[in-house]
């Protein structure tokens, strides 16, 4: 059964379009990953989800619940934990989860049975009732999801959970997610790491320019693709134009179905290829042109490769490419209410 | 007709809405108590700078001619209720800075995420903070006034002093938060309440009565919410009350206690009203 379905969102910010048409079913008891690089509409198809913000158009569902219509229902089974960290720097980490508790008008010592338990399973029992002014990322990053979590949601959202922190507070959230989904609880994850979704996530999706492009299992969507992954390089740090020269002579192989140049590792290629057998042609080729293979491996298909097969490139190419676009004065007057 | 079960049912329903937005309201102004316990520099810059106006300007005109001023008052005693004034003023105009920071630094949508029986008790919050601060501020200087012999109203004109400045704070506090919400940070409101702050006060009957203007500036004072608010005080704390009495002879016409009361009544309402659309509309 589905707990949350969007369908046909969209959402412009100005002449920016966020989210073009787009549609998300997750099944309920499942952690579902959202995949994309950082401007691909994660974020603003979270906080519709969240309440905080209205689509242009299209519908919202939650367990059910129309959350356009009763959205105070959606956000009492729903615990949300933004990519910013919004924290009171002059309370302590407990007085914030008092104050979160209140504010889900949870009965005092249901409160404070709750908090000793989110306290205990965050490891936050050494700075807790010092100010979060004094707190590191990952402490911030803990706290927060504690509050998320206090009231018993149905379901988590979380946005980028782990961007920059270490890798004890992110294990320890690993952990933690993984022990929710099995409580029951469905969490939906965005994060434009490979990794995190591939290491956590039952069911994904990934999106594009405000898209999903691509949905299913980790698994399956590697599955689909089918094919090996090669990385080849003709130099250490070679240069466009000589990544366009090769290939251009790769392209027209038998059995080479995709060659992408990365631009992000010193212009590489990546090539998708049908068995092991081209990757004699595929030398042979290159030495008899003068370039001859620097260095090459090959790989089984990953979750970049999905993206890239979609998109025609990297999660890292679209990264490079949205980091010069972005306004972020601009991004934060739009979730400023 | 309503059955028996239902109209229980709905008096179960209203009580537990009630007992929610007490227990949110309160959650949120606790927060802004322990922020202002945490952090006092508000409070103590609060009642110094109306401290040292209070002083200063005392002495300035201590030797003033008697007979100068209205009912041959002292500058000290004329000056008191427009300190006194002037403090609850600064205080509630600055009502809007926490929730313009929180609207800044995302804490603003770690409440609008919560399902709160009602947004209001956001606004409602910032308003008990405020009206308490201020109101403190306010007796702070009335009795660092009463040590330096500028008097201290009765019980009937301490209540006076107690209404006047419950409406001028909610008056200005529903400004500061419209304010708040409709300008793009907390630069902007913070240049806002320094434009205001000594225009306003200077524009008014605080540190000199009508008489002493020119016609342009005595206009100015006789239009200014403050002064609707510093002559009910001034008149609490010359002897007995008299809501009837002409407390203002303004260029427009005379001006009773009463109407004094009535004005700023209206104006609270019309800027509750003023502001309602755009508290829904950021709040929805």
């Amino acid at each position: 059964m589905a707990l949350i379905e969007l369908r046909k969102i969209s959402k412009a910010y100005g002449t920016v379009s966020a989210l073009r048409e787009l549609d998300l079913t997750v099944p309920e008891g499942c952690l579902y990953g959202l995949l994309g690089p950082n401007g691909a509409g994660k974020t603003t198809a979270m906080r519709i989800l969240a309440t905080l913000l209205a689509p242009d158009s299209g519908s919202v569902v939650v367990g059910g619940v129309d959350g356009l219509a009763q959205p105070r229902d959606v956000r009492q089974l729903m615990g949300y934990v933004a990519q910013e960290v919004a924290i009171d720097k002059i309370l302590s980490g407990r007085e914030l989860l008092q104050l979160q508790g209140d504010l889900y008008h949870l009965p005092r010592n249901e409160r404070e049975d709750r908090i000793a338990d989110l306290i205990d399973r965050l490891a936050m029992g050494d700075w807790i009732d010092r100010r979060c002014g004094t707190y590191s990322g990952g402490m911030r990053r803990r706290l927060d999801l504690a509050a998320g979590l206090l009231h018993r949601p149905r379901l988590l959202v979380l946005d980028e959970p782990t961007v920059g922190l270490d890798i004890e507070s992110r294990s320890a959230i690993w952990q933690l997610l993984r022990q929710l989904v099995e409580a029951g609880t469905t969490v939906l994850l965005s994060s434009h790491y490979l990794e995190e979704v591939e290491a956590l996530a039952d069911q994904m999706a990934i999106i594009d320019a405000g898209r999903v492009i691509a949905e299913g299992s980790p698994d399956q969507l590697k599955r689909r693709l089918g094919g090996d992954r090669v990385t080849l390089r003709v130099r250490e740090f070679s240069n466009a134009d000589e990544a366009t020269q090769v290939r251009a002579l790769l392209e027209p192989l038998d059995g080479v179905r995709q060659v992408v140049v990365n631009r992000s590792q010193g212009f590489s290629l990546n090539l998708v290829i049908e068995g092991g057998a081209v990757i004699d042609q595929l030398r042979q080729t290159l030495e008899a042109a003068g370039l001859p293979v620097f260095a090459l491996a090959q790989s089984r298909p990953s979750l970049d490769d999905v993206y890239l097969q979609a998109t025609g490139r990297t999660l890292m190419d679209a990264e490079l490419a949205i980091a010069g676009q972005r306004d972020v004065k601009q991004e934060k007057r739009q979730s400023m209410r | 007709m309503t059955s028996p079960t239902a109209s229980v049912a709905l008096q179960q329903q209203q009580s537990r809405a009630l007992a929610e937005l007490s227990q949110e309201t309160w959650a949120l102004t606790r927060r802004l108590f322990l922020q202002l316990m945490r952090r006092p520099s508000t409070l103590i810059a609060g009642v110094l700078q109306p401290l040292i106006w209070l002083i200063l300007f005392g002495a300035l005109f201590a030797n003033a001619p008697e007979g100068l001023l209205p009912g041959g008052m002292s500058y000290g005693r004329f000056l008191g209720a427009g300190v006194i004034v002037f403090t609850a003023f600064s205080g509630a105009l600055n009502a809007g800075l926490p929730v313009m920071f929180d609207r800044e630094f995302g804490f603003l949508n770690r409440l609008l995420v919560a399902p709160l029986r009602s947004r209001s008790s956001i606004v409602l919050a910032s308003v008990i903070y405020i009206t308490a601060l201020s109101l403190l501020q306010s007796l702070a200087i009335m009795g660092t006034a009463a040590m330096l012999g500028y008097g201290w109203p009765g019980i009937s004109g301490l209540a006076l002093v107690l209404v006047t400045l419950l409406l001028l704070v909610f008056a200005v506090t529903a400004l500061s938060l419209g304010l708040a919400f409709a300008l793009p940070g907390h630069i902007e409101l913070i240049a806002v309440i320094f434009v205001a702050n000594l225009p306003l006060l200077f524009a008014s009957t605080a540190l000199a009565p009508l008489s002493f203007m020119p016609t342009w500036l005595g206009w100015l004072a006789a239009l200014n919410p403050l002064t609707f608010a510093i002559e009910p005080i001034r008149a609490a704390y010359q002897g007995p009350l008299d809501l009837s009495a002409v407390l203002l002879e303004a260029p427009y016409g005379d001006v009773t206690g009463t109407s004094c009361l009535l004005i700023l009544l209206f104006l609270t309402i019309g800027l509750f009203l003023l502001i309602r659309p755009l508290l829904n509309r950021k709040l929805s």
